[in-house]
């Protein structure tokens, strides 16, 4: 049964990843997105990590993709790009040539110790085995372990709001656009 | 069925993870479109999310599953700056792609 399910999400994942890649219309790119999304929630689920997979549709499928789609309509560049045509010549062959030695180096990083996949001393941290839902262990190592990087991330998205703000601010006069100082 | 008796291990997640990493490294490399640019990272960042959260299970360890929770909250920062990055850009240069920006200038 877990079998069945880990073949349909992986599945849904690598058709929704393909079509982030070879979309041309970036509105659909972002909705290939959403589904690769769900497919790594459905695996996340399949192995009992419910509230990292509750978080996954909340944060990446509902508030990124939305934040995507709303750049994409605000822009006014959710029109299909051509890519037919190919700017620099042999990019794609060579991106290709780069992501077949990547996975061979990763696969076989993974393959090496023949059978021995997962090497480590199991349950350095808090198990997650045992009684009690994901979410309190989650919380408990959050709270406890991880309690300095969790007050940085604070700190970090406050940082990242500020500057967004000031990024996206209009600029106090008119800049002319690149067009218009050539015209 | 045969399908039926079988069991994901970790492993295989690991594979399907490696899939799609690449899927997204070269995503990056071929496309020209800087918000597409960044839904490849995106995948790059799930693939990460996926190995770390099968790990987590495989060693019984819940610090994995941690670390994928602060994962998330820096993809959320990186993908409000960056979109900011790409307003400001795209409303000095219209119709600008990740080409036209080899010069850091304005």
């Amino acid at each position: 049964m877990d079998a069945a399910v880990f073949f349909i999400a992986a599945a849904v994942i690598l058709v929704g990843a393909v079509g982030v890649v070879v979309r041309a219309n970036p509105v659909h790119a972002a909705l290939s997105l959403v589904l690769t999304l769900f497919g790594v929630a459905v695996m996340f689920v399949l192995q009992e990590a419910h509230f990292l997979a509750a978080v996954q549709v909340i944060v990446y499928a509902g508030a990124i993709v939305v934040l995507f789609l709303f750049v994409l309509m605000l822009l006014g560049v959710d029109r299909a790009e051509n890519l037919r045509t190919e700017p620099l010549a042999g990019q794609r062959p060579a991106a290709v040539v780069v992501g077949v030695v990547g996975l061979g180096l990763l696969l076989l990083a993974l393959f090496a110790r023949g059978g021995e996949i997962v090497t480590g001393r199991p349950s350095q941290g808090e198990p997650i085995s045992g009684e009690g839902a994901d979410i309190d262990k989650l919380a408990r190592s959050l709270f406890s372990d991880y309690v300095f990087a969790f007050e940085v991330t604070s700190v970090l998205l406050v940082i990242a709001v500020l500057g967004t703000v000031l990024l996206a601010r209009r600029p106090p006069r008119q800049v002319p656009t690149d067009e218009q100082a050539g015209a | 069925m045969m399908l039926a008796a079988l069991e994901p291990t970790p492993s295989w997640y690991l594979v399907l993870a490696a899939l799609l990493f690449t899927i997204g490294a070269v995503g990056v490399l071929v496309r020209r479109n800087p918000l597409v640019m960044f839904m490849c990272i995106e995948l790059m960042l799930n693939a990460v999310n996926l190995s770390f959260v099968s790990l987590a299970s495989a060693l019984d360890d819940v610090s994995g599953q941690t670390v994928v929770f602060f994962v998330l909250v820096v993809a959320a920062a990186e993908v409000v700056v960056g979109l900011g990055i790409v307003v400001a850009i795209q409303r000095r240069r219209p119709g600008a792609t990740a080409d036209d920006l080899a010069a850091l200038k304005g």
